[in-house]
Formats: C-alpha cells, sequence, structure tokens
C-alpha cells in the first residue's frame, strides 16, 4: 500500500470528524514534516474505520496499533511514537470493556478480529480523495476486464451467479434485475445508484461513500456496460455534505483518467456520472419517488409495474441498486463469482453492512458473512449490553422493521429468515434495546416517523399511519382503552394490505413485531397504566 | 440583490423541469431560504405552474420558505438517538434557547429543527450547528453550549 517505512491512517469519516479528527489530521501532517522525516512517515486521510464510538481513530500501519480517542494533545506524543526508537502511546489504545486491559492492535480487538470485511476491505486503509490509492488496491481494474474480455451477457451472467442480492433492504436478485433491464427495450437507459440512505439508525452507504468512493462508481461504470446505458446517477442525500464532496471528487478523477466519459479505456464504450443530492424525503428511498424526484416532481411513488427495469427515469428502462450492492461488483467481477458465493447461505449470499448501534458496547460500523447470528454480531463483536444491563430487543429494518426479542437471538441474520420473525433485513440500521427501552414507545416512535413521512396520496397509508400513531401515543401516555390491542392489530393489516409503496406496506411492522414478543408491555400500559421500563411518563389516573 | 443572485444562478441552467430541485437547492444555499419571488421566477424560468414550484418545495423537508436563524440547530430524531434519550436533549434546547422545534428566533440568531438521522448513530445521541456535529450529548453539554448564546458561531462546542 505504501513504500514508506511507516503510515498513520487517521479517520475523516464524518462520526470521527465531529469530534475534531481534522483538526488533528492536520497537525500530524505539520509536526511530522517538521520532523524531516516525512519520507519515510506517510500521513494518510483515510474515511471511516468503523469504531466510530472511539474516535477520531488513528492507526499504524504495518503494525496494526490502534489509537482511541485521539484529541490535539495526543498528537506530539504519538508522533514522538513513530520516530525509530519511539514508545507507543499506550494510553491510547482500546480497553477490553470486560476487563480494562488494553489492547494495542486492532486485529485482536474483538469488534474487528470477528468482522469479514470485504465492502468495506478498504474504507480506512485508503485515502478516499486520491484515486492512486484506489488504484494500488486493485482499483479499476475490474472495469477492465469487463471492457476488454467481457461481454454485457458473460457480466450480467457473472452476477446472477454469484448470488448477489440487492442491498438496499428488498435482497431481489440482482442478476435477475441487470438481466431485465438489458432485455428491455429502448436505445437510451439509465443507471441510478440509491444512496437516499434515510433510516433513521444507519450510516453504512454513507461511510461506504466517504470510504471508498471509487468502489460505487466502478461498480457502476459496470453497470452501465451490462445494461446498455451511457448515463448514470447518484442520488445521495443533501444531509450527507462529506459523501457529496468525495463523490464529486471521486468522479473528476475518474474523468481524469479514462474510467469514465467518451470511449472508456480505449473501448467504444461512453458513460458519466452525475451526482443529485435528495432532498429530505424518505418515501424517495422507493425507487419510483426517487425517479419521480429527479424529474421535478413531488417524490411520489407510483404503481409497479411497470416496474423502473422497463420504464424508470424520463420512460426510459432504469436500472436502480444500492450503494453496496455497487460496491461488491468489482469484487464479484475480479475475485469471480464463486469466491463471493463462498460466504453467506443458501439463498442470501456475501456479506452484509450494518451500523451497530443503541445499548451495545461497541457501537460502530461492521460487515458480516450474511447468516451470522444475531447474538455473534451483538455479544462478540457489539461487546453485548453495557452497564450490566439486560438485553431486550433489536430492531433491524428501521421503519421498515421489525424488533426482536431475545428468544431470537441465535436465529441466522439472513433475508428469509428475517422476514419470517416479521422484520426485515432492511438496507443495514440494526438497534440494540435494553431493559431501559420501553417497546410501546419505539412502535409510537417509529409511527411517528412514518406518518410524518407518508407522502400522503394513497389513504391507508396517509389516514393508517397517522391513527397507529394517535392510539400508540395515548397508550404511552396512560389512555389506553382494552380493545386498543384489537384495534391497532386491524389497522395494521389494512395498512399493510392496501398501501400502494412499501413505505406503508412495512410501516406497520415495528407494531406488529412489538405485539407479537412485547405484548406484555402493551397490556402493562393499558390495564395497570405502568410503562415497565420507565420511560412514558404515564400520568395518575383518578381510580 | 436577490433578483441578481437568482440571476447567476439560473444562467447555468437549462430550464429543464429535472433541473428544478437542483434551482431550489442552489437558491436556498445562497439566500438561505425560497422567498416568494424567487420561486415565482423559477417558475417562469423552467416553464411550469407556478403551483407546480410550490407543491415541490412544500414536500421536501430540505426547503424553507421561511428566512433561517444564523445558527441552524438540527436535533437527530434518528433510532438510536431517541433511545439514547434525544427527547430530553430537544427539550432542553428548547428551554435554553426558548424556542420551540421548527422556530427561529426573532433576531434570526436560531433555527431550531429536528433533523430524520445524521448519520452518527455511533455517537448518539447528537445534534448539529450549522455544519458541526456534536455527538454523545447530555442535556447539561446541550445547555452548556446554548448558554453562550452571544458568542459567534465558531465558540459553539
Amino acid at each position: 500500500m505504501s513504500d514508506k517505512r511507516c503510515t498513520l491512517l487517521v479517520c475523516q469519516g464524518t462520526g470521527c470528524i465531529s469530534g475534531g479528527a481534522e483538526q488533528v489530521y492536520s497537525q500530524l501532517k505539520n509536526e511530522i514534516e517538521k520532523l524531516g522525516s516525512d519520507d519515510d512517515i506517510d500521513v494518510k486521510r483515510t474515511g471511516c474505520h468503523g469504531f466510530c464510538q472511539q474516535g477520531p481513530l488513528a492507526v499504524v500501519e504495518p503494525d496494526g496499533i490502534f489509537y482511541t480517542k485521539v484529541k490535539m494533545d495526543n498528537v506530539v506524543e504519538i508522533v514522538q511514537s513513530l520516530i525509530p526508537g519511539g514508545k507507543v502511546v499506550d494510553h491510547l489504545f482500546y480497553k477490553d470493556p470486560a476487563n480494562g486491559k488494553p489492547i494495542p492492535t486492532y486485529r485482536n480487538i474483538p469488534f474487528y478480529s470477528k468482522q469479514e470485511r470485504t465492502i468495506l476491505r478498504n474504507c480506512g486503509r485508503i485515502d478516499p480523495e486520491d484515486i492512486h490509492d484506489y488504484l494500488s488496491t486493485g482499483g479499476y481494474q475490474a472495469l477492465q476486464k469487463t471492457l476488454l474480455e467481457m461481454t454485457s451477457e458473460q457480466l450480467i451472467a457473472e452476477v446472477e451467479l454469484s448470488g448477489l442480492r440487492g442491498l438496499g433492504g428488498a435482497g431481489f436478485p440482482t442478476g435477475l434485475k441487470w438481466g431485465a433491464c438489458r432485455r428491455a427495450l429502448g436505445e437510451e437507459k439509465y443507471v441510478i445508484c440509491n444512496a437516499d440512505e434515510g433510516d433513521p439508525g444507519a450510516f453504512q452507504d454513507r461511510s461506504v461513500m466517504e470510504g471508498n468512493p471509487h468502489s460505487v462508481i466502478e461498480g457502476m461504470i459496470c453497470a452501465g456496460y451490462a445494461i446498455g446505458a451511457k448515463k448514470g446517477f447518484i442520488y445521495v442525500r443533501a444531509e450527507y455534505p462529506l459523501a457529496v464532496k468525495r463523490l464529486k471528487i471521486a468522479i473528476e478523477q475518474a474523468k481524469k483518467n479514462g474510467f469514465l466519459g467518451r470511449g472508456i479505456l480505449d473501448s467504444e464504450f461512453d458513460f458519466e456520472i452525475e451526482i443529485f443530492q435528495g432532498a429530505g424525503a424518505f418515501v424517495c428511498g422507493e425507487e419510483t419517488a426517487l425517479i419521480a424526484s429527479i424529474e421535478g416532481w413531488r417524490g411520489m411513488p407510483r404503481m409497479k409495474p411497470p416496474f423502473p427495469a422497463r420504464s424508470g427515469l424520463w420512460g426510459k428502462p432504469t436500472l436502480i441498486n444500492n450503494v453496496k450492492t455497487y460496491a461488491n461488483i468489482p469484487l464479484i467481477i475480479g475475485n469471480g463469482a464463486e469466491w463471493f458465493a463462498r460466504r453467506g447461505t443458501e439463498k442470501s449470499k456475501g456479506t452484509a453492512v450494518f451500523s451497530l448501534t443503541g445499548k451495545v458496547a461497541n457501537c460502530g460500523l461492521i460487515e458480516v458473512p450474511i447468516g451470522i447470528t444475531l447474538r455473534k454480531i451483538i455479544y462478540d463483536i457489539g461487546g453485548g449490553i453495557p452497564g450490566g444491563k439486560a438485553f431486550k430487543a433489536v430492531q433491524t429494518g428501521g421503519p421498515s422493521g421489525g424488533c426482536l426479542p431475545e428468544s431470537l437471538l441465535d436465529m441466522p441474520v439472513d433475508f428469509d429468515s428475517l422476514a419470517l420473525a416479521g422484520s426485515i433485513m432492511g438496507s443495514g440500521g440494526m438497534v440494540v434495546m435494553d431493559e431501559e427501552t420501553c417497546m410501546v414507545d419505539v412502535a409510537r416512535y417509529f409511527l411517528d416517523f412514518t406518518q410524518r413521512e407518508s407522502c400522503g396520496q394513497c389513504i391507508p397509508c396517509r389516514l393508517g399511519t397517522k391513527q397507529m400513531f394517535q392510539i400508540l401515543d395515548d397508550i404511552t401516555r396512560g389512555n389506553g382503552r382494552p380493545d386498543d390491542i384489537d384495534l391497532l392489530q386491524k389497522l395494521s393489516e389494512a395498512v399493510k394490505f392496501g398501501s400502494l409503496c412499501g413505505l406503508g406496506k412495512t410501516a406497520p411492522n415495528p407494531v406488529l413485531t412489538t405485539l407479537r414478543y412485547f405484548r406484555d408491555e402493551y397490556e402493562a400500559h393499558i390495564h395497570e397504566k405502568r410503562c415497565p421500563a420507565g420511560v412514558c411518563s404515564i400520568k395518575e389516573t383518578v381510580q | 440583490m436577490e433578483e441578481r443572485i437568482l440571476r447567476d444562478i439560473l444562467v447555468h441552467y437549462r430550464g429543464n423541469r429535472g433541473e428544478l430541485v437542483p434551482i431550489l437547492q442552489e437558491v436556498q444555499d445562497s439566500l438561505g431560504y425560497l422567498p416568494e419571488k424567487a420561486m415565482l421566477d423559477i417558475a417562469r424560468f423552467i416553464g411550469v405552474p407556478e403551483s407546480h414550484v410550490f407543491a415541490v418545495a412544500s414536500f421536501y423537508e430540505q426547503f424553507r420558505l421561511l428566512p433561517l436563524g444564523r445558527r441552524r440547530v438540527a436535533v437527530c430524531r434518528g433510532t438510536a438517538c431517541h433511545i439514547r434519550g434525544a427527547p430530553r436533549i430537544l427539550n432542553t434546547i428548547e428551554k435554553t434557547i426558548r424556542l420551540k422545534e421548527g422556530e427561529t428566533s426573532d433576531d434570526l440568531e436560531y433555527t431550531l429543527e429536528t433533523v430524520a438521522c445524521i448519520g452518527c448513530c455511533a455517537l448518539a445521541p447528537c445534534i448539529r450547528v450549522n455544519m458541526d456535529v456534536h455527538g454523545e450529548m447530555t442535556a447539561e453539554k446541550a445547555e452548556e453550549i446554548f448558554l453562550h448564546r452571544d458568542e459567534g458561531v465558531q465558540d459553539v462546542g
């Protein structure tokens, strides 16, 4: 990666920056320049290392020394440590929460050692604003292989063989989608990257774009070649300014290096990418709403079929995939479909990236093989529940997902198992809840979110989510009525069945799963006017 | 002045409907909000009814139809922040700067809003003041940040 004696990787992800990582990075650079030893020490700005909670983070390679919570005061001692014979700064080591013992290298920290990083393999390792770093790790070789050695049919066959499923949440087989788009009639076609990561509690797509933007761009160019498109859009939330900035830089660099533009790599293939900033509507994560938004309409979904693969942006065949799906493509082409299919379960191949947050000791961005159990994620990687509290639930899939109880902790995390349990895989949010979290309040929280975000065009969603929110709100205030549980159940079914798009169809999931697994909490609120977790402020009622 | 700024922005566009959201974003970036007059001009430029521009501007969270404060305080109401006490943070800030969610102070110093998710969930609960994210907030920390409301933006946090 670098021919220098040692490399200092300083995280410049949104999380670490909020802790002052930008100043730390420039100060480290200054100090090393002052030493005059900048020829054998490399200081590198990187994207997210994943362990945001311990940030700002810095890693010294090749030894893998891992420094946590680095502040300006620590800059001099870190630089001193890099001089030959210098001593490591042991007070910045990560400490094992179980026994307080310091762990010097990230390879030995369970949060990292239990993961399998492929999509994230270069996040935190390379400078996201320098294409040469990406190139030095084999970047754009998959594109070369695609353009020079493969027909678009072969490429699609390879993606199909890999078993890759869309990582935006629904898990539709990627190869099938590509094939349908390839076969769709039309001269003009489009590729869209859905980076409208709107799930509250999720930041995995942001981290991939901030940490390794070229991997997404390379995947999109390959997709364009596969379906016969000349133009791609990245639809990214305006709330992610750093991701937008890094994508813009990456697109410019890719153009300069001949990976975007006319006659890419001296082939006959032209492709360009434009960034479209989403203006903040959760429903625009739904593909037809996203398209409407690019076309200059309110972001409202429409009936499907026709699916975008046949009639999408400006009525043309359009391929829409999630950020991580595209980031997987160079890996599949580079290493082969069989390599990819080795990870995961029979029906869900590869790895999944999760934002592990909430009441868990180690919060951050993780990547695991699909099929791993929830218990392994939460306890082995996440380090369990902090403060000696008891685990209560884990929420996956954001407002479209559900809350799963302790009895399901040994369930494998894959598209089908999660759906059976009433939740969804989702794009990657995973929020852990402990005994101090009220499940009725959580259901109320999500319905408050969906009723705000409902686009309002279909009645089951617009009115149904509002009514459900009102009932839940009443229950958390101690005004629940005995028949509310039944009513919630019925409304849930109606909203699920009658709504036009995925937002409405999945909005009841948080209610249905909490009713299924935590019914006693609803009953305590309604019948005993009591919140078992002590979250809801229920006023004393006159008996 | 507003008109000149608007004209300078529109020069770079062709007037397609697909440019509506990017134009609104750029205008808001420059003016801080979307004045009614600007929306009328944009409608004429793109060749759509004025109601269409208003429909789009009012649909998306990002757009503001009223001027914003110099310090935009956004409290994250993401899931991780919620279960780690975001409602209490919001409450504290509301009391400290004497504004309710969605309001702007008369002196245009502060705007207080909530956002669906800042994406810094591992540092929950968090808030954003203009472009700066502050993680691992407590009610006490929030109070401390906003008690110094007469000092410059750079002093916040």
